[in-house]
């Protein structure tokens, strides 16, 4: 798997999760800065990792969508190519029109570090065939803007068309609103663009990979894209 | 009206905080009357902030050597060596005027303000831990202060990327007009590439870098100086803005060129900006230096040298970098989208000076501007000894069981996940053991080394017996490293202490920083870094006496550290080191009796030594299976959060001894519960009658309750609401 990490000023997950694609795949990914107008020939997979791009002083992620590397990810995903963005990466792939929705405030108004449980909706993508459909995974949130809102249209279209990937849920698996806990429409914590190869979420599968530091069920994730690309 | 021309009167020299002798210090220092920048030079470094000048004498006596210190006080930040050519780069420093101002502000600049030091020597930072004092949860402004803070230490170190993974956070009525903000900072670097402030060369650039320069902070070191009165708040404006963003940049565009091999010398902006920072290279490298103020990037118009020597603009630099560098370390900075101007060079003549609009603002010595501020060897008098306070002569208002439940969801006993939830602890991807354990462990790299770290001060025993207090958090900061099974190698004490003018604060504070020397040479636990606070004060009210100190360690495989969750059931749960009862300062005595009483316990260091190795060795031998020290409510105050973090109870024999609150919740210190095997549980118990260390079976793991003998038996669910329970309660608008 040839993947390739794109960097916006303010991004800090980097590292993170350029360390987790080479454990995964063997093969350190290529850093994309974001005045990069091209994806190197080849690329499988671009990442848009989680930090605080410009700050995240304007609406998050407001900025770094306009930036001239988004062109060239956004006519990489236009070409079937795959995208996955993460917590700030999640943020600018809505704000750049790749994926609908806007992530608002959580609903307690703060910052939130903790593991959360996700169902998994699907197993039948790319990004979700390690694991199980309805298969319940741990993996760490770390955000203040995460409470995932559209119009009614629209989450009707996503929930209508299978587009909801992960859903906050409790351990067992139930919706349940103690258990999501930044207030997102329906417990969405990640969903993927109409041609299911652009998905954006904001919990941190990249931190969950080593069972040496404690947990691993982020790890699926990854090996699932390498896995498929192998399978492509 | 030209600057230079401003009459220095004693009203402007009193506004500028420097009393009557210091300015004639001044006036004999360079034999003219100064000029209104010089002036505002010397007040920003003869400030207590900047001086030291109450403390010098007094921390000279701290032990800051050892085989494994690389570098000890005096720079931006301690270095230790920690093998494989690696360095562990720390540093704590307080920033709590600025915080009970604007608490959100003031806690963001103290997160950056630390980070700079720790990155300026050439290490990335790879955790952040946060020690906060706040007020009584019942005084009017406590929620919002705590509420201010925690949002700033986190809106700081979540953008910019690094985890928060532990502290400390209490409430006391002596902090009610006055918080602390002690933050702490722990960086990774290459042992022999760590970079110094020394200037060296003659006619060398000397480059600025980072955020342009503003108005903000202009006296803040001197704010930090002097007692709060009466509107305080007016005092808004000396407090500086954060800007994690640019400090991120900053981080990458320092160590990139750092990386490159361009930098000679390299100091941050913190306490009096350009005027510490260009001082400090030039005096360190016995040179001078020449700045022009012309070239400084300015965020506003029509700044004066005045203003530009004293702001305290955030995330700035002062570099001297190799000429044939200069091109490619300007690229660098550019790529960031950073600053970089060239605004002074560096001379033969050890003078300081000032240039602006073609006049000279400033010709100072530059050497005697650091050396010739005042030292004082204030008076002081020593805090009277408190009665010791024996065990039987303390009623018990309630049951053990009910106490228990009691102290548990008490402000300073009750979890602090919602502090600690608002911080990003697990970037990075190295966070192995995370906040609510005895130290945070923080992997190395990619293994197998890990480092430990902790904050630790228990300030009601420093205030009944400075001594003993300074001795214990020390000895308290090295038992949480060892508990987790690292070697303890080196501590940084941020000292937060009243009005040194008055001579009782004076006796605290010579008081805790002999105890604090003392335990560091018992237990070879150096003082590499440190920060002095004086002057928390409000309206003559001074806070409890609070030398933090930050511990680090090392563990040789992070995978092989100790964690307090019980493991299993049916295994032994033993006390290491005795149980003779100590109730005097105890939180039981406060929290359940309503008395804050007595002599604290004492640190035998000896035996904390003893004991701590003992324990160590279990830990890296595979025997021990859960540890936690004993510290804050005593001993069952520590199994219920063994049992609260696994979900495992435990059935305990009932105290043999005659009081047995003073059993229970007695705070004697050198001591520990491990769990061990059942099968294990004679071997130990007979090894550690070896090594002379006291041990004693105490029951076993079991259930999902607490069970004490024939007491009532407590859930862990119960505990867990209770211990959950209050911080967020509390924040959500219930009564304290």
């Amino acid at each position: 798997m040839k993947s390739a990490v794109v960097v916006f000023p303010g991004i800090n997950r980097e590292r993170d999760m350029a360390r987790t694609l080479k454990l995964v795949s063997g093969k350190e990914p290529a850093m994309l800065w974001h005045a990069d107008t091209e994806i190197p020939t080849g690329t499988d997979l671009i990442v848009i990792p989680g930090g605080f791009s410009y700050g995240d002083y304007l609406r998050c992620g407001a900025i770094a969508a306009r930036s001239p590397i988004m062109v060239a990810v956004t006519d990489f995903a236009a070409k079937g190519g795959l995208v996955l963005g993460v917590c700030n990466g999640f943020q600018i792939l809505c704000e750049s029109g790749l994926l609908p929705g806007v992530l608002m405030r959580n609903q307690n108004l703060k910052f939130i570090c903790r593991d959360v449980y996700l169902k998994v909706e699907r197993s039948d993508t790319p990004f979700t065939r390690s694991y199980n459909a309805g298969q319940v995974i741990r993996v760490p949130v770390a955000h203040g803007e995460g409470n995932y809102i559209a119009d009614g249209e629209t989450i009707a279209k996503l929930e209508g068309e299978g587009r909801v990937l992960f859903r906050y849920s409790s351990p067992d698996g139930i919706f349940d609103p103690n258990w999501n806990h930044n207030g997102a429409l329906n417990g969405i914590a990640g969903i993927l663009n109409g041609k299911g190869n652009v998905l954006g979420m904001m919990p941190h599968p990249e931190n969950h990979v080593e069972t040496v530091i404690g947990n691993t069920e982020g790890r699926g994730l990854f090996s699932g894209l390498v896995d498929h690309l192998k399978a492509a | 009206m030209n600057p230079n021309e401003t009459k220095i009167t004693p009203k402007l020299v009193a506004e500028h905080g420097l009393k009557p002798d210091e300015y004639q210090r001044i006036l004999d220092l360079i034999g003219r009357e100064p000029t209104m920048t010089e002036l505002g030079i010397f007040s920003a470094m003869w400030n207590e902030h900047c001086s030291y000048k109450s403390s010098r004498v007094h921390l000279k006596g701290l032990p800051t050597s050892a085989p494994w210190v690389i570098q000890g006080p005096g720079e931006n930040a301690g270095v230790i060596d920690i093998g494989d050519g690696l360095a562990a780069v720390f540093k704590m420093e307080s920033h709590n005027h600025p915080s009970y101002i604007e608490p959100y502000q003031g806690a963001t600049t103290g997160v950056g303000g630390i980070l700079r030091d720790v990155f300026t020597m050439g290490a990335r930072p790879i955790a952040c831990l946060n020690a906060l004092s706040f007020g009584d949860p019942s005084h009017p402004k406590t929620r919002h202060l705590v509420s201010g803070v925690v949002a700033g230490v986190g809106g700081y170190g979540n953008s910019f990327g690094v985890p928060t993974v532990g502290g400390e956070v209490r409430f006391h009525t002596r902090y009610d007009g006055n918080n602390l903000v002690n933050a702490m900072a722990v960086g990774l670097a290459e042992a022999d590439k760590i970079f110094y402030a020394a200037a060296s060369g003659v006619g060398m650039p000397i480059v600025y870098l980072g955020s342009k320069t503003g108005r903000d902070g202009i006296h803040g070191a001197s704010m930090a100086s002097a007692e709060f009165g009466e509107g305080a708040e007016e005092k808004r404006p000396t407090v500086q803005v954060g800007d994690p963003f640019s400090e991120k940049l900053l981080l990458e565009a320092c160590l990139e060129i750092m990386a490159k091999d361009c930098v000679i010398a390299i100091q941050d902006m913190g306490a009096a900006g350009l005027t510490s920072s260009a001082t400090e290279m030039g005096a360190k490298g016995n040179l001078g230096v020449t700045l022009d103020l012309d070239k400084v990037p300015c965020r506003e118009e029509g700044m004066s040298a005045y203003e530009m020597m004293l702001s305290e603009s955030q995330e700035r630099m002062l570099m001297v970098l190799k000429p044939e560098k200069e091109k490619e370390a300007e690229a660098i900075f550019r790529k960031w989208g950073l600053d970089f101007a060239v605004v002074g060079e560096t001379t033969a003549s050890t003078r300081f000076i000032v240039k602006h609009r073609g006049e000279v603002m400033a010709d100072l010595p530059i050497k005697e501007l650091g050396t010739e501020a005042p030292v004082y060897n204030r008076p002081f008098t020593e805090t009277p000894k408190l009665p010791v306070i024996k065990a039987t002569d303390v009623k018990a208002p309630m049951g053990i069981v009910a106490a228990l439940e009691h102290l548990i969801g008490t402000p300073d006993l009750a979890s602090k996940r919602w502090v600690w939830e608002q911080y990003d602890h697990i970037i990075g991807g190295n966070t192995f053991q995370r906040p609510g354990g005895d130290a945070a462990v923080v992997r190395v790299l990619d293994g197998p080394k890990g480092l430990a770290m902790t904050s630790d001060v228990t300030p009601r025993y420093c205030e009944a017996d400075p001594f003993e207090g300074g001795k214990q958090a020390v000895a308290e900061a090295w038992r949480n490293l060892t508990a987790v099974g690292a070697r303890p190698l080196a501590i940084t004490d941020n000292l937060n202490f009243g009005n040194p003018e008055k001579p009782e604060i004076m006796g605290q504070f010579v008081g805790c920083v002999r105890g604090i020397g003392e335990a560091c040479k018992a237990l070879d636990f150096p003082v590499v870094s440190g920060n002095v606070s004086l002057y928390n004060e409000t309206q003559g009210r001074g806070i409890l006496p609070t030398p933090t100190i930050g511990g680090v360690g090392l563990l040789d495989d992070f995978t092989k550290s100790a964690t307090l969750a019980f493991k299993a059931e049916g295994e032994t749960i033993l006390l290491i080191g005795g149980a003779p009862g100590w109730l005097g300062q105890s939180l039981y005595l406060r929290d359940v009796c309503g008395r804050e009483e007595g002599a604290p316990p004492p640190v035998d260091l000896a035996a904390e030594r003893k004991h701590g190795d003992f324990v160590r060795g279990l830990i890296t031998g595979g025997q021990a299976t859960a540890v936690h020290d004993l510290s804050d409510g005593g001993l069952l105050v520590a199994l219920a959060e063994m049992a609260m973090a696994s979900g495992i109870g435990a059935e305990l024999e009932a105290a043999a001894d005659p009081v047995p609150h003073a059993f229970w919740f007695g705070e004697d210190q050198a001591r520990y519960v491990v769990t061990v095997k059942a099968a294990d549980a004679a071997a130990m118990l007979e090894k550690a009658a070896k090594a002379g260390v006291p041990a004693q079976r105490l029951g076993r793991t079991a259930g999902h309750a607490l069970i004490l003998g024939s007491e009532r038996p407590i859930l862990i669910s119960t505990l867990v609401s209770r211990f959950e329970g209050w911080l967020p309660g509390y924040m959500a608008g219930s009564a304290a």
